[in-house]
């Protein structure tokens, strides 16, 4: 068993993120730190999927809490107002928000760097703007509330619950997003991210394997919405705003382009930071900020991908 | 005809700040590909500082004139601690870094400042002018003269003296200028630092009519960024056109449309403008090297 | 390793935080707070936190409640629902809490009661909708007006002078829309008609375009503008200069003093439906509120050196209910103190002259609210109008 090859193993940060996960609980003193942990495994979750995107495909999207918004919302108005359970809600959800994204994707994936970076800014924007103005379907600002989640009768209660829920989730989108890495799709994507003409040239059709990974990225962010609208029990349409968008990429960014692993330190980072910063009091923004900028200044290609070339710069 | 006019002079008002805000991000972005999302931050440290050195006592033109000052050398530290440092970072990282500053900075105004609206004393007075049955107020030309004024200047700076080709050379080809010996470093320090005066400048002009608090900065760069993308990123006419135009859709969608939807017309004809023509209303066609 | 030990550091602080906060002396009673202190919201939290902190302060200076100091825990959720959540969530189970005082916003308010609710502990809510205690529940309170009585205010004030023709020119945030619905849903029982409507961003700098077409329909009678922060003042400035003739009526969302400095000459002759603290001084003597309201807003103004909010006073109602229950209740104990909240009976606030009941949480009603009008840059009251 040779170690060095074990952890080259693709799957070998999931598998540490497993048993992390599994032996975490045992230290939590109370459900807060459940919370804590949940909120991670989810923000997790949605990163993961804008990770897709921006990591393996290269693409920015400024706007993918619009599919946050749209998750939620499917949730909070199918078990209102056409009292579907929230399972299906999910799905529902989520298939809504792949359809968005492909009549979306389609125009707009043609833009290039900042410009489709602004133009998935509008996208999100538009998304808030029609949640915040149909009030009579989602409540308007004050948002809606969202009736409590029920397995096969069984009512999902309390933080610890969803911890699991999130984390059974999250390695499940782990795995699919690693085997989509390596499959020929992933390394599609990698050769459009070196070079769009020079993949067109091998055959690779640009335009169709953009969309597809943005639609699965648009999947893997609504299921992360459903969950944090029915984790809060209430939803407010500034979950699709603008600066949703940028705590997403944030934490993307953060934890390196392409590094499933990288997407949860990322989450960690921005769920767990202001709280433990709440002792600064006015002072929190200040610090948050600089602790930003620290980040990025000195882990600049993201934490996990720095560290990785870090060691491997020591081995040799 | 009368509410045209009323329309217009707010949608010109409103998208000078835009314009100026637009030309800062397109100035940085020239010389170092950097997306500044600070960028409103210059202008919200602009008004507030004048604000507060007002009420400290200081008279309103020195005032503003620190106020400038200041916010400049705060611009030109960010890009000697912040983005300098991280010069080879990729893209997105260097976006990053300037979201983490702007984060900084409104902290910082929140500490140093207050949480409260703010406002400055109209220069020439609150009596709006009557044009053509539209109430214009005179502030409003100010701004207008002001942001004409400023792009001129940068105009024949750009255009007319050396320093100004210099920049140009930069952001053609940043290697290829340090070949002739362009000190690079000190030439992405300049636009950093014109690009906080102007912002500030533009702070300092525009809160008399739109008030100004510690949080401006996040919702102007926002719009100045998508008004710098409609006009074409790299041109500074594109910024300033791109600019007025999202100042002009959002009066004239408020006035004609609905106000409820104002916010989403702008985006959408944005969108539009920006499938139709990919580049932007004036970006330059880039030839893409295989 | 760099990020190892950042990570270690943060989790060591976290338990440091978590220990020392369950050790700090367990004769106190623990008051949370979970406040809008930054964010679209400041112009409410902020206040709120510098009145509860105030009196947190004077109370211990003056040997607490029953003997026992008071702790104020506060958070900032930054105007985010979810942050408020979770530090509910930390205020209950990290923090152990024995009452909150907080929820600036309604969105934020709504998302935590859940937690209070579960965790039965009293609530006193500082936000404004009226779902909020409609329908009932057991833990939630609130200190602030609802939106629908500002709108009731303003309609008899209407009435009054003959006007039945209005267009509403709202801010898109939680409060312009909140006030705005309830608006329209309660106008056709003053016999009044919404003949146009407009709206704008809270961040909007120009809002001349939307006054410019309440202008030119020629059958408005009156213009109410709903909103908070700059928006009002904004809306205000644009009214005079169109030069728009008919009465503006502004809400309860302007607050506090800095309105009519923002607004200048532009603010004469507006009229809104204020709580009795924006004019302390004016109250004639013999007002029961006096006393109360010119000692805060002294304090206030003295303390922070701004002027006087009504947010800031929802804030300091919530404590003085919860320290006043606390002491009938001679203890701290969740339950007896939740049923002393709802014994409240003429609790004289900032707001207006407060009795509760099991069936209204709020306790306030119409005469609460005082008709101001604005006159050579000031307040002044105008007579009550038969409602």
């Amino acid at each position: 068993m040779n170690v060095r090859a074990l952890m080259a193993h693709r799957f070998a940060g999931l598998t540490v993120v497993s048993a992390i996960v599994i032996v975490l609980p045992f230290f939590f003193p109370s459900a807060y730190y459940y919370r804590l942990a949940g909120l991670v495994l989810i923000f997790g979750l949605a990163a993961v999927g804008l990770n897709l995107l921006m990591g393996f495909a290269g693409q920015v999207s400024l706007g993918h809490a619009g599919f946050l918004g749209i998750g939620g919302y499917s949730v909070a108005i199918g078990a209102t107002y056409l009292a579907a359970p929230p399972w299906l809600c999910i799905l529902g959800g989520a298939a809504l928000s792949g359809l968005v994204a492909f009549c979306v994707g389609r125009p707009i994936l043609r833009l290039k760097g900042h410009y489709l970076a602004v133009a998935t800014l509008g996208f999100g924007v538009l998304v808030t703007i029609v949640l915040t103005n149909e009030a009579t379907w989602t409540g308007g600002p004050d948002g809606m509330t969202v009736p409590r989640l029920m397995l096969f009768a069984w009512p999902v209660h309390g933080a610890d619950a969803w911890y699991w829920i999130a984390a059974i989730t999250f390695l499940i989108g782990g795995t699919l997003a690693l085997n989509l890495g390596d499959s020929p799709t992933g390394r599609a994507l990698k050769a459009i991210q070196d070079s769009e003409v020079a993949s067109s040239m091998l055959g690779i059709d640009v335009s169709y394997q953009k969309l597809v990974i943005f639609v699965i990225s648009a999947v893997f962010v609504s299921i992360a919405g459903s969950y944090l609208a029915l984790f809060n029990g209430h939803i407010t349409p500034d979950i699709s705003g603008f600066l949703r968008s940028i705590e997403l990429v944030t934490i993307v960014v953060l934890g390196g382009m392409g590094s499933i692993v990288g997407s949860l330190l990322g989450a960690t980072i921005l769920v767990v930071l202001p709280q433990t910063l709440t002792v600064l009091h006015e002072y929190e923004d200040m610090a948050f900020g600089l602790i930003l900028m620290g980040f990025m200044i000195l882990l600049r290609q993201g934490i996990v991908p720095s560290l990785m070339g870090w060691f491997a710069g020591r081995r040799s | 005809m009368a509410e045209f006019l009323q329309f217009l002079s707010s949608g010109l008002t409103v998208g000078s700040v835009y314009a100026l805000v637009a030309l800062g991000f397109t100035l940085i972005y020239n010389a170092s590909n950097v997306i500044n999302f600070a960028q409103g931050e210059f202008v919200m440290l602009g008004g507030m500082s004048t604000v507060f050195l007002a009420l400290a006592g200081v008279p309103l033109p020195i005032a503003a004139l620190i106020a400038v000052i200041v916010t400049t050398a705060i611009g030109l530290a960010l890009y000697r601690f912040a983005i300098e440092p991280a010069r080879d970072a990729s893209a997105v990282s260097l976006i990053m870094i300037t979201i983490g500053a702007s984060i900084f900075l409104r902290g910082l105004a929140q500490v140093v400042f207050d949480k409260r609206f703010h406002s400055l004393p109209m220069i020439f007075g609150a009596e709006p002018l009557r044009i053509g049955g539209a109430a214009v107020l005179p502030q409003s030309l100010v701004v207008l003269g002001g942001a004409t004024t400023i792009v001129l200047l940068l105009w024949a700076f750009i255009d007319r003296t050396i320093l100004g080709k210099a920049v140009i050379a930069t952001a053609v080809n940043r290697l290829a200028a340090r070949l002739v010996g362009i000190d690079t470093r000190r030439i992405i320090g300049l636009s950093f630092a014109i690009s906080a005066a102007i912002g500030a400048v533009a702070g300092v002009l525009v809160t008399p009519i739109t008030l100004t608090s510690y949080d401006v900065g996040t919702l102007l760069a926002v719009k100045a960024f998508a008004a710098a993308m409609l006009g074409g990123i790299g041109s500074a006419l594109g910024a300033v056109v791109g600019g007025l135009v999202l100042g002009m859709l959002e009066a004239f969608s408020a006035g004609y449309i609905s106000s409820k939807y104002k916010d989403a017309v702008a985006f959408i004809v944005l969108l539009a403008v920006l499938l139709a023509m990919p580049r932007g209303l004036l970006g330059r066609g880039k030839i893409e090297r295989v | 390793m760099f990020v190892l030990h950042r990570v270690l550091a943060t989790a060591a602080c976290t338990l440091a935080i978590a220990v020392a906060t369950g050790l700090s002396a367990s004769a106190q009673i623990k008051i949370g707070a979970v406040l809008s202190v930054t964010g679209p919201a400041s112009f409410l939290g902020d206040p709120e936190k510098k009145t509860l902190e105030m009196y947190v302060d004077e109370i211990n200076a003056k040997g607490g409640v029953n003997g026992q100091k008071l702790q104020l825990i506060v958070y900032d959720d930054g105007g985010d629902a979810n942050n408020a959540r979770t530090f509910a969530t930390r205020l209950v189970e990290e923090d152990k809490i024995d009452a909150m005082v907080g929820g600036t916003s309604t969105g934020s308010t709504l998302a935590m009661i859940p937690v209070f609710e579960d965790a039965q502990i009293p609530f006193i809510s500082l936000a404004g909708a009226i779902q909020i205690v409609q329908p009932v529940r057991k833990w939630v309170f609130k200190t602030p007006h609802t939106d629908k009585m500002a709108c009731e205010k303003i309609f008899a004030d209407l009435k009054q002078r003959h006007l039945t023709a209005i267009a509403i020119i709202s801010g898109t945030d939680a409060f312009g829309k909140s006030m705005r619905d309830q608006c329209v849903a309660v106008a056709p029982n003053w016999g009044i008609t919404v003949v146009h409507e407009e709206s704008y961003g809270p961040r909007d700098s120009d809002m001349t375009p939307q006054l410019t077409n309440i202008r030119n329909k020629a059958d408005v009678q009156a213009v109410v503008n709903t909103g908070f922060g700059q928006g009002p003042a904004i809306v205000t400035r644009g009214y005079r200069q169109l030069n728009i003739g008919v009465p503006l009526y502004e809400s309860h969302g302007v607050a506090s003093k800095q309105y009519i400095e923002l607004a200048g000459t532009a603010a004469d002759g507006v009229r809104l439906p204020a709580a009795a603290l924006l004019v302390a001084e004016k109250l004639p003597d013999n007002d029961l509120q006096k006393p109360v309201v010119v000692a805060y807003s002294r304090a206030y103004q003295q303390k922070t050196g701004q002027a006087v909010s009504t947010f800031g006073g929802h804030a300091y109602d919530g404590m003085m209910i919860l320290v006043q229950a606390m002491q009938r209740a001679q203890g701290a104990d969740k339950a007896k103190v939740r049923d002393e909240i709802e014994r409240t009976k003429g609790y004289v606030g900032t707001g207006g002259i407060v009795n509760m009941s099991p069936t209204d949480h709020l306790g306030l009603d119409l005469s609460a609210f005082r008709m101001l009008e604005i006159k050579n840059g000031d307040w002044t009251l105008v007579p009550d109008a038969k409602s």
